[in-house]
């Protein structure tokens, strides 16, 4: 590696000396996070799965319009309802010259689900995954799944015979001295190699020449730097030493617009920002109420949902970069979001549905925000606050840094909260992984709903939830799913969905670019003049 | 004189432990780093586990004595974020951070000392004053403002300079420098100037004073008096006996302005050990934490004793001080 450096360090050198290069198109680009760690399977996160797709490909992958295309798998059948069959792409050759066969999926499940792997949940545990040839490879489940390649466009299937050879064969241990090769290189089968990586300051990637696929990108070469600061990174983006920046700040926007060298291009994301509160603890943690829990009754929830004014956060807070949202899913990944609608803001119902449950004058709740994670996440609470003010409930804030927010929110700080705010991806880009998550019962331990906060529990939408998992016609599936919200959703107002916060890259003008509400960054689709 | 060494080495081994012991009780305050190290659909299990794989579940007192036990053999653990040894993050970072700390503090006294003497010597015409302002300017507005400043001037507006990061760099063995390329060159100046700025106007004040001082002095006019030109009266008599205080205070300011390059550092995005130290703190990295602190806590301490080392040698009269202490 630091070799590898020096030479690098040296040719780059050289090249400055002989003069500028020949034509080589080098499209380079801003993130606010650092690029983690290369081995795929070692952060379950957005950005590096991102940026790792332009490297490592999946069986299965996902087009410009997030539906599941062909990847390493050319076609695939469900031979029978637990058993499905895959195709493979013949003639894949590995960034270092290996041949791609069904021994490297079958030893990719396995690391996938090994230890210390953070895409555990890509495939069931029980699934088996089976060898029929060297193109074909069967999984055979315990149970129907209909969505079983869902999340596999960020399954990335790795190299079998180099990771023995670099003794990879485990993914990157969270803990511990033993560092692993796999953690600072890739060797992928994608359309991009990664030439050098220099954890949290930069990453090279050069064009494959011999990828499979036909590549759309004209960029030879792509430099990735972590830029954290916001205005930095505006000021990198408007000076022309990036192409492409994100994410840029609302305020800014209109000052990229202007600047005639780019542009920002908003889209809505897929995570879903909302409010929840404690449902199952006999008496709130932090309120003034005491011997029961205000929230234990929907009356309470209903009214703090019609108590808050989601469009004015959404046209002051977030500036217009926001779509109010009456479900915990995005539009874009349920069909039948069409029949549901957000109820409108009514202040004085929601008075009067304090005052039914037995709070005329309100109360008082300590509310968990963190102010580092999301788009304007603290100003949101602030908002929230104000509006739950005019309703006579009095919410002490407590916004807090993200590692401070999550260690007493989260399933490790013991569900330490009364009412919070917190935003949501389905990993699955699917329903099911709402429900799962959000609106299935769970101890104390988190086993169950693991991110239901609150513990919103309720049979019927827990058995629905199972019946989701298994159900394998896609209108009847819609159908299960939409009883499960109205139950969940309508009924008991178990969460204040508020919106889908929204993309905002900033974009050099010289580059055309596919901007996805996944919010990966595949510039394998990205062009510049 | 040895047993000032001595002594001098003792207080700053004390000091050493106190940074540990003062950063390990902070770092209880910080967050989960389970959290940061984990995507949020992970089990409560996995969690629970990792948590007694990093030995965070031990008490305190058994951590702290873990990890000085593991510092005194130079080992420091590996970072949660980057899973990779703290030490080899850090050696990677430190030429960055000493390169530019060395440029701005070069910087600083460059301009700084004849700055301060023109305006000792000149009071009031209004290049002192000007200058003055300047200091003024340079004491009072923080660092990450005036960074922001000349991004936009010289980097949005102008296109001379590069907005962020070092440039290209060439690898000299361990150490990466940018001093050998016109990138690399380029990127040092507008950092240089953010860290350095401070410095230059604490620099050019203290001369000034100082050599106001030093011109009332007797054997000033004693050497007026004998005639001698302006140029060596200024030079050879009064700056050389104002720069004594200034050589304590640059050597000293040496380790401020390591350990203040944390802001320059973010604004810059320059790739050195203070970013990687507030990301740490960011994502509750404590093995990246407790390393920088303990480095950034030597550097100190090794700066503090050479300085006084000098300060010795110097000036004659301390060295009787010492004698006879």
């Amino acid at each position: 590696m630091k070799f590898r450096t020096a030479i690098l360090a040296v040719g780059l050198a050289l090249a400055f000396w002989a003069g500028p290069a020949s034509a080589t198109v080098t499209f380079k680009f801003a993130f606010q996070g650092d690029l983690k760690s290369l081995d795929p399977y070692s952060l379950n996160e957005t950005f590096t799965h991102g940026v790792l797709g332009n490297v490592y490909e999946g069986l299965t992958k996902r087009g410009k319009d997030l539906k599941i295309i062909p990847g390493l798998a050319e076609s695939w059948e469900v031979i029978e309802p637990t058993r499905w069959r895959f195709h493979l792409r013949k003639g894949v050759k590995f960034h270092d010259g290996q041949d791609f066969t069904a021994d490297d999926v079958v030893f990719s499940a396995d690391r996938a689900r090994g230890p210390s792997s953070d895409v555990k949940t890509r495939l069931p545990a029980d699934a088996k995954v089976v060898k029929v040839d060297d193109y074909t490879v069967d999984f055979i489940l315990s149970g129907p799944n209909p969505i079983l390649n869902a999340e596999w466009d960020t399954w990335y299937i790795m190299s079998k015979k180099w990771c023995e050879e670099h003794n990879s064969l485990t993914a990157q241990p969270q803990a511990g001295q033993q560092m692993n090769f796999a953690a600072l290189h890739a060797n992928g089968t994608g359309p991009f190699i990664i030439t050098e990586h220099q954890a949290g300051v930069r990453t090279l990637f050069k064009r494959n020449p011999k990828w499979w696929g036909k590549l759309e990108s004209n960029f030879d070469e792509v430099i990735f730097t972590t830029i954290s600061n916001d205005a930095t990174r505006v000021a990198a983006l408007l000076s022309g030493d990036v192409d492409w920046a994100d994410p840029i700040p609302l305020q800014d926007i209109p000052r990229v617009n202007a600047s005639g060298t780019a542009k920002v291009l908003q889209g809505p994301e897929l995570r879903t920002i909302f409010l929840g509160f404690d449902q199952y603890r006999p008496e709130l943690r932090y309120s003034n109420i005491k011997g029961k829990n205000p929230f234990k009754d929907a009356r309470v929830r209903e009214a703090f949902y019609l108590a808050i004014d989601e469009k004015a956060i959404a046209d002051k807070v977030m500036r217009g970069a926001a779509v109010p949202s009456a479900l915990m899913i995005s539009p874009l990944l349920f069909d039948l979001s069409k029949d549901f609608v957000r109820p409108a803001y009514d202040p004085e119902k929601a008075k009067k549905l304090l005052a039914d449950a037995g709070y005329p004058s309100g109360f008082e709740v300590t509310m968990d925000c963190p102010n580092d994670r999301y788009v304007n996440d603290e100003a949101i609470c602030q908002a929230v606050v104000a509006m739950l003010a005019r309703v006579n409930v009095k919410i002490d804030l407590l916004a807090q840094p993200k590692a401070k927010y999550f260690s007493k929110v989260l399933v490790s700080g013991g569900y330490d909260t009364s009412f919070y705010l917190l935003g949501w991806t389905p990993g699955s880009f699917d329903s099911w992984n709402i429900l799962a998550n959000m609106y299935r019962c769970r101890d104390e331990k988190g086993v169950g709903g693991n991110n239901n906060l609150g513990n919103y529990c309720d049979p019927k939408v827990e058995e629905l939830t199972n019946q989701v998992l298994v159900e394998g016609d896609k209108a009847k599936r819609d159908q299960l799913i939409k009883q499960a919200y109205e139950i969940g959703q309508v009924r008991d107002w178990a969460y204040v969905p508020l919106h889908q916060q929204a993309l905002a890259w900033g974009v050099s003008n010289k580059v055309k670019v596919v901007q996805r509400p996944d919010n990966q960054i595949l510039f394998y689709w990205f062009r510049k003049e | 004189m040895l047993a000032f060494i001595i002594r001098r080495m003792v207080q700053a081994l004390l000091v050493m432990i106190v940074v540990a012991l003062i950063a390990f009780t902070l770092f209880r305050f910080v967050g989960d780093p389970v959290n940061q190290m984990v995507g949020i659909e992970t089990s409560a299990q996995e969690r629970e586990l990792l948590r007694q794989q990093l030995g965070l579940n031990d008490p305190v007192v058994v951590q702290f004595i873990h990890f000085i036990w593991s510092a005194v053999h130079f080992d420091f653990g590996a970072s949660y974020q980057f899973k990779q040894p703290v030490i080899d993050l850090i050696a990677d970072r430190f030429p960055a951070t000493m390169e530019l700390s060395v440029v701005s503090a070069l910087f600083s006294l460059v301009f700084g000392i004849p700055m301060g003497v023109y305006a000792a010597l000149h009071r009031n015409s209004w290049l002192s004053r000007f200058f003055l302002t300047v200091s003024l300017v340079g004491i009072s507005l923080p660092t990450f403002l005036t960074g922001i400043l000349l991004i936009f001037l010289f980097a949005v507006s102008l296109h001379w300079l590069p907005s962020f990061g070092r440039g290209d760099v060439v690898a000299l063995g361990f150490w990466t420098t940018g001093l050998l390329t016109k990138s690399g060159l380029k990127a040092l100046v507008l950092p240089g100037i953010t860290l350095g700025l401070f410095q230059l106007a604490l620099i050019m004040r203290l001369v000034r004073s100082e050599m106001i001082e030093v011109l009332r002095t007797d054997y000033i006019k004693f050497a007026r008096a004998r005639g001698l030109p302006d140029r060596i009266v200024y030079f050879g008599h009064a700056l050389k006996n104002t720069l004594v205080p200034v050589m304590t205070i640059a050597g000293l300011q040496l380790g401020s302005i390591i350990a203040f390059a944390i802001i320059t550092e973010t604004v810059f995005q320059w790739p050195g050990m203070g970013l990687l130290f507030l990301k740490a703190v960011q994502n509750a990295d404590i093995p990246i934490m407790s390393a920088y602190l303990l480095l950034v806590a030597f550097i100190f301490v090794t700066i503090n004793l050479i300085v006084d080392l000098l300060y010795a040698a110097v000036d004659p009269r301390i060295r009787i001080d010492l004698r006879q202490a």
